[in-house]
């Protein structure tokens, strides 16, 4: 026992000492032990320590979602009615009303937005991995402008979202004359969350085992046909995630379309009509009404609206991984 | 005759495919063209240098001056950076190293779907909660929207994105250089801190750096709780700390607060501020990704 705790004490400084440390072992004397074994004590109760800081941490992260969540959904829950949920709002200080038309406005939105910039994405993508990927060495000139066109991809996922709202502003609402519309949301939208697609979509493409690429065109597929009826079913419910991520995306934003949407709380009637998101409904309602409570009824609907698509998310997930073992 | 229908096919396929990568390509680098390209009369008329050391911004008066809200951004970031990485460290330690994986099932989701949480609702909660709280502290003209709400705000919403990198850094080293420090003696805490860490270190970095450009770029919850005055960040009082009691406003809100209304040099102004604060997320993203890169060499 003694020289086993005797020689922990030594070798955990440097290696040059592990040999001294050997040859002292036969002279272990009392005192030296019981210093020893206080080090192992210290050592011990710092850890203790650290690890109740680590679980303080863990701790308080899941405290603050749950107060959050917690506190919006309980508010909420008071001014969720069907009244609520069927009403148009009707504006003013008060803000009365429900949130009809803003329900249909996000709808819209969320449908046109990502029924843009899913084809887009999913077909960048898939050049992206599956024939530039497979572009040969000379073409030097080639394979640096994919190498470009992949930071670029990169580089705008990380961009602010306000950026994307200040470049919505200046082309769709301005230069070409748009206004403050469903149509300069849309487009402003799609850009935000084109990134986010390519991304997912790459990285579900890059998934799929070469084998099955080789297999296709083993038995004969041309390169289309093997993509088309094998690696993009594959790589499907990640294709699907970067559908649902950007449903998500375009719920809980608000920076963009606050500066391409207008912000009328009317319903939307053609594709040039302003709006308002179920998001930019809870800004406006926080900051220029005194309806904090529909506020935190509309943001209770949104956070529900997330949970769901997390809980999807997770599900499309789990089964990509178990397609990926089986 | 099918085979030459579907070697037709797939030429066709890959020319729309390579089309709609150059589309998606071609709008990324209109993006920040067009921005550039309609903040230059800014940059030319005000001059660089001026936009961004100028103390005051009063657009009636065409006078434009950034440093009051980079100083604002840089202050709400730093608060956010020391209140959020401890936290999100501890958390992501927790996970990888310490915690039994029945516990890591329940704080993963939780911190994924913090993540996912739109940011009004985080600024909701700021504006009906922190910001409440913090008037009662008993400093003259204190008015709870301060530069204190935006960074506790933004410190749970950078703690996601770094909790969930730096766990992902932690796992990603091997297991053999803990199983080493072990066998040595070293006890676990001593591990981690001692070996796990450091080996993590590029990857725990990166995750700091992209939580840092998250808080930069946040701009409703920014809004909704700092207050938005253009005014040079100052104590309160006697006390510097009071510094964070402050009003202040970000450059994300600037551009959010004013271009709906702005008309002339100001929009120009107001573009010229989002160059600053593209460039500033374009820097901070390479450094991050420039790290990231190191540790998988």
């Amino acid at each position: 026992m003694t020289t086993v705790i005797h020689t922990v004490g030594q070798t955990r400084n440097t290696s040059g000492q592990v040999k001294s440390c050997s040859t002292s072992l036969a002279h272990v004397t009392s005192s030296q032990y019981l210093r020893d074994k206080s080090n192992l004590k210290s050592r011990k109760l710092t850890q203790q320590s650290a690890f109740a800081l680590m679980w303080l941490a863990g701790s308080v992260a899941v405290a603050v979602l749950v107060a959050i969540v917690g506190y919006v959904v309980w508010l909420g829950a008071k001014v969720i009615t069907p009244d609520f949920i069927l009403q148009p709002p009707r504006g003013g200080m008060a803000g009365d009303g429900g949130i009809s038309y803003t329900l249909l406005t996000t709808f819209y939105l969320v449908v046109l937005t990502v029924g843009i910039a899913t084809p887009l994405g999913v077909a960048a993508a898939t050049y992206l991995v599956e024939y530039a990927g497979a572009i040969r060495k000379h073409r030097r000139l080639w394979s640096r402008l994919i190498g470009i066109a992949r930071l670029g991809v990169e580089t705008l996922a990380g961009v602010p979202s306000i950026i994307f709202g200040l470049f919505g502003y200046a082309l769709f609402v301005s230069a070409l004359h748009f206004g403050f519309s469903l149509l300069s949301a849309t487009l402003a939208g799609a850009c935000l969350i084109l990134p986010v697609i390519i991304r997912t979509t790459e990285e579900a493409l890059r998934a799929v085992p070469n084998s099955y690429r080789e297999g296709g065109l083993a038995l004969g597929a041309t390169k289309w046909q093997t993509i088309w009826g094998i690696v993009l079913p594959t790589a499907a419910p990640g294709i699907i995630t970067s559908i649902v991520l950007s449903v998500g995306r375009v719920l809980g934003e608000t920076a963009v379309f606050y500066v391409t949407l207008g912000g009328s709380y009317r319903m939307p009637t053609s594709i040039m009509s302003s709006g308002r998101t179920l998001a930019l409904h809870v800004f406006y309602l926080a900051t220029e009404t005194h309806a904090f409570d529909k506020a935190m009824g509309t943001a209770a609907i949104l956070v529900l609206a997330i949970i769901l698509i997390n809980l999807v998310i997770n599900l499309l997930a789990r089964r990509l991984n178990r397609m990926m073992k089986g | 005759m099918a085979y030459k229908s579907a070697r037709l096919m797939d030429r066709g396929v890959k020319g729309i495919l390579l089309a709609a990568a150059f589309l998606a390509v071609a709008i990324v680098f209109t993006i920040g063209l067009f921005i550039l390209r309609q903040a230059l009369p800014a940059f030319s008329q005000i001059g660089v240098f001026r936009l961004l050391s100028g103390t005051e911004w009063r657009p009636s008066q065409s006078i434009f001056g950034l440093l009051p809200m980079i100083l604002g951004s840089l202050l709400v970031t730093l608060g956010a950076i020391v209140m959020g990485v401890p936290l999100a460290l501890g958390c992501a330690i927790l996970m990888a190293e310490i915690a039994p994986r029945s516990i890591t099932a329940v704080i993963r989701p939780a911190v994924q779907l913090l993540g996912g949480i739109p940011s009004v609702v985080f600024g909701l909660f700021g504006m009906r909660v922190l910001v409440p709280l913090i008037r009662q502290i008993p400093v003259p003209s204190n008015t709870g929207f301060s530069i204190l709400a935006a960074s506790i705000v933004l410190a749970v919403m950078i703690l996601p994105t770094i909790t969930t990198v730096s766990e992902d850094a932690i796992r990603a080293v091997s297991g053999d250089y803990r199983d080493a420090s072990l066998a040595l003696g070293a006890t676990k805490w001593q591990t981690i801190v001692g070996v796990v860490l450091p080996a993590a270190r590029s990857g725990i970095v990166a995750s700091v750096v992209l939580g840092i450009g998250r808080a930069l770029g946040e701009t409703m919850a920014m809004i909704m709780v700092i207050g938005n005055s253009v005014i040079i960040p100052q104590p309160l009082n006697d006390n510097p700390l009071t510094i964070l009691l402050s009003q202040a406003r970000t450059l994300t809100g600037n551009i959010a607060v004013e271009i709906g209304y702005s008309s002339g040099l100001q929009t120009n102004a107001l573009y010229a501020t989002g160059v600053v604060l593209f460039l500033l997320t374009i820097l901070i993203n390479s450094l991050a990704h420039a790290l990231v890169k190191e540790r998988a060499i």
